[in-house]
């Protein structure tokens, strides 16, 4: 079994090695889990874009998602490195613990990482902080311009389908115009696995390999493959205060506000963001099995118990996905 | 979502829906994941929110699944969508698309990756036109299981003889299609009738409801009997001191399997060599099945690249650069003879030029206009096209993944039509090859 505590080896794929397997082996081509497809479809995607892209990134924001999607590239193409470079939309409210794990990741596998800084876009006033203290739509300009002056032409997201409606609606291969938008209605048909990557100049690419994965999907593959996670998935004591029906955490981004009272409760996080819009849940779960048992007898989806910027209109991911934003 | 800590058994399944407008196909989904539990209480709320928010008493199951915002609007789905859900008999993934003519290219999207598709006819119109051209798409994507759901028994009294003039027309039309089997359930998805739950009132009818169905029908294991075939995908080259020489072809395996001392041939260069290796995803085993990523090291240092196809050097198919096929044209500009084109076919892109169109196919009546000359959206041809380079092509009866292809404009990259090789229902073949000419008045475009 494997425990938060206990998982040490960032994100480390297991190295092939010429051993005695060839001898008598019984593997039977058909007998896959669900696990093992999902993995091989999504090592195909990652493949994909290596072969048919000049400068591919991947979103890596240290949520379980793009955690998942860098051990699966690091699978794909081991045992050389991963070919791609990591981009981290910093929104200066991020949880420390995430951002000591991020510099982790990024360390242990000689990884280069990209910082797109949303503080400095608010110091240079470019950008204006939002009168609810929330940073996440601020988000989409650092990131679409980083795009551009870098030039990626495919940029790795760990979204899934499964996540929200508007979502559910978007290739796997998603072509953005040189301002970034997403246009729902001017999506390639997607047929078969050929995944057409042909874009202009100044056009990108966002691809998301874990489409067809659920929440409990990548827990499960979580456990199974011994990924390390941010402390924060795991319960701990945490001091915060209740907004808009949800557990937000004390910290500089500007809560609580008066007349929200602190408490400090026994929490964990089931998504990674901004801290002002980055619900957490009472839990009592400390290891990957106790996570899963928690997830498994919920009634409230990921997005809907933990995300308050989700809940500003019926069609607010749509609307965010149009401008740029994952 | 019904979660489920165990694997369900069953495997994966994949289906997608399809029916008209109205037809309630977006009730059906609704109902399917509602009445299976795979919706959970915060998704549920939102549903009943929006549909009080219009006046509506219940709630709107069909808001579940149409997320976008002109969706809402207009009350239809424009785009596929997809949806995951688990039993614990099985896991599902729904390709969820629009009944309208229009969106004839995303019905083909959600088929072409489809085990199953599930047809929607509404018992007080029958078989319609949308019903034969949803029955055409899943005989020539050869999607393996076509279940025909007749809704809306509620509003025909429940009564058998209705159901079964439907299914004996519809069953009549599959048949002309070459669709080997097909299962018909009555149902009423308003109402619940035989989706999750049997129903009450039919008891006439003895066989399974939808979810029953779906849970239960074989998936195909993977043709692992079916001839080898690995598209490189990427090269993996290390060149670091603890891999100095690793030269390892990854790609996904297409069909059939692959062992290791085997001898095989890259295509298109001809070259022959064995495999020394296969590391599957950070393992060594020492065979390699349908679907799986792998990385394929051999035993000689030939030249591969991206886009070489490794194959069996006993079963190894031909290549060719003349290729005929079934397509169907899925952009807004019309494919015309002449046409430039790119043609990614496996993991290979490739000039092409459309040399015929010999014919184009009306789905309605499977009437073929011979010569058509041009295709539109959503049109449904032959066409005859050259490569510039030799492509070792399957028939898309043997393998649907080495036997398709898109086609793309190189100009913006546009996706411009789905082909599939080989023969189909589509094909005039040598015997109609001269239709009357007398249906040339019938052109409708």
């Amino acid at each position: 079994m494997t425990t938060a505590t206990t998982a040490t080896t960032a994100t480390a794929p297991p190295t092939a090695t010429p051993t005695t397997a060839e001898t008598g082996s019984t593997d039977d081509p058909g007998a896959r889990t669900h696990a093992d497809v999902l993995e091989a479809e999504a090592v195909h995607i990652i493949r994909e874009v290596a072969g048919e892209f000049e400068r591919p990134v991947i979103l890596f924001s240290g949520g379980k998602d793009s955690v998942v999607l860098l051990h699966l590239a690091l699978k794909a193409f081991a045992p050389a490195p991963v070919p791609f470079a990591l981009l981290h939309v910093d929104t200066g409210h991020n949880f420390p613990e995430v951002l000591a794990y991020r510099d982790r990741v990024v360390a242990a596998h000689g990884l280069r990482l990209h910082v797109a800084s949303v503080q400095d876009y608010l110091d240079r006033g470019v950008l204006k902080e939002r009168a609810d203290g929330t940073r996440n739509p601020l988000q989409t300009l650092p990131l679409t311009d980083r795009i551009r002056s870098e030039g990626f032409d495919a940029v790795f997201g760990g979204a899934r389908r499964d996540e929200e409606k508007a979502r559910a609606k978007e290739r796997v291969f998603s072509l953005r115009d040189r301002f970034s938008q997403w246009d729902p209605r001017r999506q390639r048909p997607e047929l078969w696995q050929l995944y057409n990557g042909r874009h202009a100049p100044g056009e990108h690419v966002r691809v998301f390999p874990l489409s067809d994965w659920t929440e409990l999907d990548v827990w499960e593959y979580v456990a199974r493959e011994g990924i390390e996670l941010p402390e924060i998935y795991f319960a701990h004591e945490r001091e915060v205060f209740r907004r808009s029906g949800m557990w937000l955490p004390v910290g500089d981004w500007g809560g609580p506000e008066e007349g929200e009272r602190v408490e400090k409760r026994r929490v964990r996080y089931r998504t990674v963001g901004d801290m002002s819009c980055t619900g957490a849940v009472d839990s009592e779960a400390v290891t990957l099995d106790q996570v899963i048992a928690e997830i498994s007898a919920s009634r409230l989806s990921e997005r809907g118990a933990t995300r308050a910027d989700d809940k500003l209109s019926e069609a607010s991911m749509e609307d965010r996905k149009r401008e740029g934003y994952f | 979502m019904t979660r489920t800590t165990e694997l369900p058994t069953g495997g994966l399944l994949r289906f997608a829906t399809a029916g008209s407008v109205d037809d309630g196909k977006s009730t059906l989904v609704g109902r399917l994941l509602h009445d299976s539990k795979s919706v959970l209480a915060d998704q549920l709320e939102a549903v009943e929110r929006a549909s009080a928010g219009r006046g509506q008493e219940a709630p709107d199951l069909a808001l579940l699944t149409d997320g976008l915002r002109a969706e809402r609007e207009q009350g239809i789905t424009i785009d596929v969508a997809y949806r995951y859900f688990a039993t614990p008999r099985r896991r599902f993934i729904l390709a969820d698309t629009p009944g309208h003519v229009q969106y004839t290219r995303n019905m083909v999207t959600g088929a072409s990756t489809a085990d199953l598709t599930v047809i929607l006819v509404d018992a007080r119109h029958g078989v319609v036109e949308q019903t034969r051209r949803h029955a055409a798409i899943a005989a020539l994507l050869r999607v393996p299981q076509v279940v025909l759901a007749v809704n809306k028994m509620d509003l025909v009294g429940y009564r058998e003889p209705v159901f079964a003039t439907i299914v004996a027309e519809f069953t009549a039309y599959a048949a002309e299609l070459g669709i080997p089997a097909v299962t018909a359930i009555p149902i009423s998805a308003l109402a619940g009738d035989n989706v999750v739950e049997p129903s009450a009132v039919m008891d006439w009818y003895g066989g399974s409801t939808v979810l029953e169905h779906l849970e239960t029908v074989p998936v195909g294991q993977g043709p692992a009997h079916r001839r080898a075939r690995l598209p490189v995908q990427y090269v993996i080259r290390p060149r670091t001191a603890a891999h100095p020489d690793y030269r390892g072809y990854a790609g996904q395996v297409a069909a059939g399997a692959f062992r290791v001392g085997e001898p095989v041939t890259v295509l298109p260069s001809g070259r022959t060599t064995r495999i020394s290796a296969i590391d599957l995803l950070g393992r060594r085993v020492a065979v390699a099945g349908a679907g799986q990523s792998v990385t394929v090291l051999l035993e000689d240092d030939i030249d591969v690249s991206r886009g070489d196809l490794i194959v069996p050097t006993a079963d190894a198919p031909p290549t060719t650069q003349e290729i005929e096929a079934t397509v169907c044209h899925v952009a807004d500009e019309a494919l015309t003879v002449g046409h430039r084109v790119l043609l990614k076919h496996g993991t290979r892109t490739v000039k092409a030029i459309v040399e015929d169109i010999p014919s184009r196919l009306t789905l309605d009546d499977l009437t073929l206009h011979p010569h058509s000359g041009r295709l539109v959206a959503n049109d449904i041809g032959r066409v005859r096209i050259r490569t510039a380079e030799p492509l070792p092509v399957d028939s898309y009866a043997d393998s649907r993944r080495t036997g398709s292809f898109i086609l793309i404009d190189p100009g913006d990259g546009t996706t411009l039509t789905a082909g599939m090789v080989g023969a189909s229902f589509a094909d005039p073949g040598p015997a109609d090859g001269a239709a009357d000419p007398a249906e040339d008045a019938g052109w409708d475009f």
